[in-house]
């Protein structure tokens, strides 16, 4: 009888800042039905242990990933351009903060 | 979701996947992996996190009657801990493409699988002891193993696992050390819990390595990277050494050193108990099953409450806008 | 120095947070979806981490060597000042949500008044505690509205709780008599000035959640002179046995 009303909640993905300044990072998931309800759920669940300062919460199903078919050309192309890289370039020696 | 990308024949795939494995790639969600795989993932992984679930059970029996407010906080965090980690481990197998929801109606309906040693009872204060220090003694080494595997989000899973447990043995060893130096009572306490619960925890790690059927193909793909005999004999030679240092004895009277290797050599398990207590006649396999049952019955107009009132505030937004 | 006055008023503050939050840890391994066990367990984890600081500085200001464990596990029921609300049982989910609002709304309003107290230690105690139960608050007031205009079983459910609670929050707001001298100190607050802001507050997320606000009637009370209802006994009963059976012992 209730077990058609039963729905599984949606999966939200969570991003959590461990300190002021630090980029968010994706810690894992919890189920939720909405955002506010999604945000109490990963601050109970992953900020058990003072981990953040900041949460993000993100529907799962709103995120596209990359395949791994597209790791030849999405990133290989990147390998000979060392030119993107600090470390490319000489810098005089004594020069210690840049 | 993306269309189907064009595949390549799938023994090419294979090689391809078991090179990935030998090199000790991580083998990701959207990667290819043979079926066998994924199933064999989902199987071990969900009894993982059901058995975290209902390892709630015993330990939460003595939530309300822990002897100080210093222990009735640590034993809250700790079975609290215990269900966040049946929270990450749903969640890495859910990248496998099944859902939490029908899981756990796979445990509810009997039909999936979790650790034998909570279907024994916790019937004394040391017994929350034992099992910080025995089980969770056990389930570390385990999931050191595990923190390896090659399944990304299952390993990823039990290295915060791992992190957050090393309170839970500690905090169990304490409860016996304490027990051990207390009064004549205090110290029967916890000899009578550690004879209890001593073979069971030897039985966590599974059949002997011959009669493990699932072992080699685990291993073989990375999801385990040491036998059952192997990490028992691990778990055995660590724990002997602190059942002495705290004058508790282990009760096998067959229990030897053996020179030559190093290790401590038990006598022999009584596997007709394991698989007595596998086919669900341990002394609590009944009332875990029920009280997992109860909660999920009770908790079904909670749950369904969430979700209408989630659909109504979607539906008034979107008249609004 | 002895303090016999601030002992008592501490014991009112402690015994609260330290019943409910038992009350709470019984959900622990039994609650309705994994995501709010762990929630509830904070909860639990959060009241009687304040119930432990209040009571070990009560002990302290008694002065006849008890701490804080003597006070939780070697008082009989009677000697415990907790309101009756506290100690109800957990009923449902929605009564167990709605007590939590309820309650959860009065301790913000008096752990905010005691972080001003003159009594540095406890305004300490209070000014941590009080975002704790902000989130207390916000936690169970989200949950109120998505029971109160969920489904039809859920409303009727939560309708059902707050009528059958209601009569136990007058006695939040009845300032004790044998404090008055406390609060002209400053030390502890007059807990009848908060009773209209709670209202208010209250019947804020009762109306968003499409729930009736009670009409006032008879309210309940006693606990804090120690006259409880006949489930703190068997509550203490339970909490108490192992302590008990072991006098003396050290765990």
């Amino acid at each position: 009888m209730t077990q058609s009303t039963d729905r599984p909640w949606p999966v939200w993905e969570v991003f959590t800042q461990g300190k002021d300044g630090e980029p968010h990072q994706h810690t894992g998931s919890v189920h939720a039905t909405d955002a506010e309800h999604a945000l109490q759920n990963a601050r109970d669940a992953y900020a058990r242990r003072n981990e953040g300062v900041s949460l993000w919460v993100v529907p799962s199903a709103a995120i596209t990933a990359s395949t791994p078919e597209d790791m030849g050309p999405f990133f290989d192309p990147a390998n000979d351009k060392v030119y993107r890289h600090p470390l490319f370039y000489k810098v005089p020696k004594g020069v210690k903060v840049f | 979701m993306t269309p189907p990308p064009v595949v390549a024949e799938d023994s090419m795939r294979l090689a391809e996947f078991e090179a990935r494995i030998a090199r000790d790639e991580s083998i990701e969600p959207k990667d290819w992996m043979p079926e066998r795989y994924r199933k064999q993932l989902v199987r071990m992984m969900s009894q993982h996190a059901h058995s975290e679930v209902v390892g709630m059970l015993p330990e939460g029996n003595w939530i309300t009657r822990a002897p100080s407010l210093r222990r009735k906080m640590i034993l809250i965090a700790k079975v609290q801990d215990e269900g966040g980690h049946g929270l990450y481990i749903y969640c890495g197998t859910e990248t496998l493409g099944v859902d939490r929801h029908d899981l756990v109606q796979d445990l509810l309906d009997g039909k999936a699988k979790y650790s034998s040693i909570f279907n024994y009872p916790t019937l004394s204060w040391a017994d929350i002891g034992t099992i910080g220090w025995l089980v969770d003694g056990a389930a570390i080494v385990n999931q050191t193993m595990l923190a390896k595997a090659s399944y990304g989000p299952y390993a990823r899973a039990m290295v915060r696992i791992c992190k957050e447990e090393n309170f839970h043995k500690r905090q169990g060893y304490e409860i016996m050390a304490t027990l051990s130096g207390g009064t004549g009572a205090q110290r029967a306490m916890a000899q009578d819990a550690l004879n209890r619960w001593w073979w069971p925890s030897l039985m966590m790690f599974g059949p002997h390595d011959a009669d493990s059927p699932n072992s080699d193909e685990l291993m073989r793909w990375g999801i385990k990277r040491k036998s059952n005999d192997e990490l028992r004999q691990r778990y055995v030679n660590l724990t002997i050494a602190q059942a002495k240092a705290i004058d508790l004895t282990v009760p096998d009277p067959d229990l030897r050193y053996d020179e030559a290797s190093g290790d401590w050599i038990t006598g022999p398990i009584d596997w007709d108990e394991f698989w007595r207590v596998v086919k669900g006649n341990g002394p609590c396999n009944k009332e875990r099953l029920a009280a997992r049952q109860k909660a999920h019955a009770d908790g079904a107009w909670v749950r369904e409450a969430a979700m209408a009132y989630a659909d109504k505030k979607a539906s008034r937004t979107t008249e609004a806008a | 120095m002895a303090d016999l006055a601030l002992f008592g008023a501490l014991a009112r503050i402690g015994d609260d947070r330290l019943v409910l939050g038992h009350r709470t840890s019984e959900w622990c391994g039994h609650g309705p979806i994994l995501e709010e066990d762990i929630a509830l367990s904070n909860i639990a984890l959060d009241l009687i981490g304040q119930a432990n600081h209040v009571l070990t500085y009560a002990g302290a200001t008694e002065g006849a060597g008890r701490d804080q464990d003597a006070l939780a596990y070697f008082r009989d029921a009677a000697d415990y000042r907790n309101a009756l609300l506290c100690e109800l049982p957990n009923g449902d989910f929605g009564v167990t949500i709605v007590r939590h609002f309820l309650y959860g709304v009065f301790s913000v309003l008096q752990w905010d008044a005691l972080s001003k107290s003159t009594d540095e230690t406890l305004a300490g105690i209070a000014a941590k505690s009080v975002k704790e139960a902000r989130y207390h608050v916000r936690h169970a007031g989200e949950w109120v509205i998505r029971l109160g205009d969920g489904t039809a079983e859920s409303h009727r459910r939560a309708q059902d709780a707050v009528d059958a609670l209601w009569a136990y929050t007058g006695e939040l707001f009845v300032q004790p008599a044998d404090e008055s001298a406390l609060v002209a100190a400053g030390i502890t607050a007059d807990v009848s000035l908060l009773h209209a802001t709670w209202q208010s507050q209250v019947a804020s997320v009762l109306h968003r959640a499409t729930l009736t606000v009670p009409a006032s009637g008879w309210m309940q009370g006693g606990g804090r002179t120690g006259l409880h209802t006949e489930h703190l006994g068997h509550l203490l009963a339970e909490m108490q046995i192992v302590a008990r059976s072991h006098p003396g012992a050290k765990w």
